[in-house]
């Protein structure tokens, strides 16, 4: 079981969609032009959303 | 170092969000410019980065480093007084397309020329975003701009073929979709002694995507993924670099660096 976490700041989400989009497990979602984390436990914490956020507002935290 | 520490540690955090629009690419490839300078374990005092005016250049002010925010096209100038101030500093510029090899045209040959140890980040939108939209010496033929209402009838600027044959030392191009490559591209490129330029194709999905109806930000990131190949496949089959954009390492041949060349002349005075 893995200790990670996926979080965000969505004070800095513009809403571009591309995390939602490089997703692969679709567990994003864009809400009222942010993005939200519609499917938690779907996540496999593979840190595409990190990636491809140009905003730093994606991001992973926690152990291995 | 996970990636909110790394916001933490090397992005001024009061000064985010940062001012590009959603979906731009720039912020991705700015993300790759540090992770590439942590994973170098670079101390941030020896990191000086510079650029000049434009979209791309507003990555200074977002960074904690030693930064300086110059005046258009004229970062490698000031980069180059900055190397030779200080050689022991790794100088990375970051510019754009216009920036670079517009306005600073010359300014962009004659570091690569000289072979001077600094680092070169090209973020190449193909278009002046933060002008309006006007077209650049990327934008490629036939596509439409602010300035080019009828299709730009101009041929693009190579800026990798430009930067290897004016004498850079190291060329490389990624993308905003290959961020790995992109990171591993500015890592070589900043332990390389010399030149080093780094093209990093981004996109504009507000002007340059607008104009040319390539869709959203989602639609330009996967052109990228889909039109671009990697040129160690292009060594082994050639036929696959039909109709492609060739990204990687493309360049890496070891010259004589100019502040090196330099200080030899500084050290024949010393001994007399």
């Amino acid at each position: 079981m893995t200790n990670k976490k996926l979080l965000q700041n969505l004070d800095w989400c513009k809403g571009c969609g591309v995390c939602v989009s490089f997703c692969p497990k679709r567990v994003l979602e864009i809400e009222n032009e942010k993005c939200i984390i519609a499917r938690p436990d779907d996540c496999i914490f593979c840190g595409m959303c990190e990636l491809r956020c140009p905003d730093n507002a994606i991001y992973l935290q926690g152990g291995k | 170092m996970n990636a909110s520490e790394i916001t933490k540690k090397y992005y001024r955090a009061d000064k985010l969000p940062h001012i590009w629009c959603p979906g731009c690419g720039h912020g991705t490839l700015l993300n790759t410019v540090v992770r590439a300078i942590d994973k170098l374990g670079l101390n941030k005092d020896d990191v000086c980065i510079v650029s000049g005016i434009g979209c791309s250049s507003r990555a200074s002010g977002y960074l904690d480093f030693n930064t300086l925010h110059t005046t258009h096209g004229r970062a490698l100038a000031f980069a180059t007084g900055i190397k030779h101030a200080n050689p022991k500093l790794h100088v990375i510029v970051i510019t754009g397309d216009g920036d670079a090899s517009a306005i600073g045209g010359n300014h962009l040959i004659h570091a690569a020329r000289r072979n001077i140890d600094i680092t070169t980040i090209c973020f190449n939108n193909n278009i002046y975003g933060m002008t309006g939209g006007q077209y650049s010496p990327t934008t490629p033929i036939g596509d439409f701009a602010t300035t080019a209402p009828y299709g730009n009838i101009d041929k693009p600027f190579d800026l990798c073929n430009l930067a290897q044959g004016a004498g850079a030392s190291y060329v490389g191009r990624g993308t905003a979709y290959h961020a790995q490559l992109m990171q591993k591209l500015i890592e070589n490129g900043i332990q390389n002694k010399g030149f080093s330029f780094v093209e990093g194709l981004s996109l504009c999905p507000t002007y340059y995507g607008r104009k040319n109806k390539k869709g959203s930000a989602v639609k330009m990131h996967t052109f990228l993924k889909d039109h671009c190949v990697d040129k160690k496949i292009v060594d082994k089959k050639p036929e696959m670099a039909e109709n492609k954009i060739i990204i990687g390492e493309l360049y890496n041949n070891q010259k004589p660096e100019y502040t090196d060349n330099y200080k030899v002349i500084i050290d024949k005075f010393h001994n007399y």
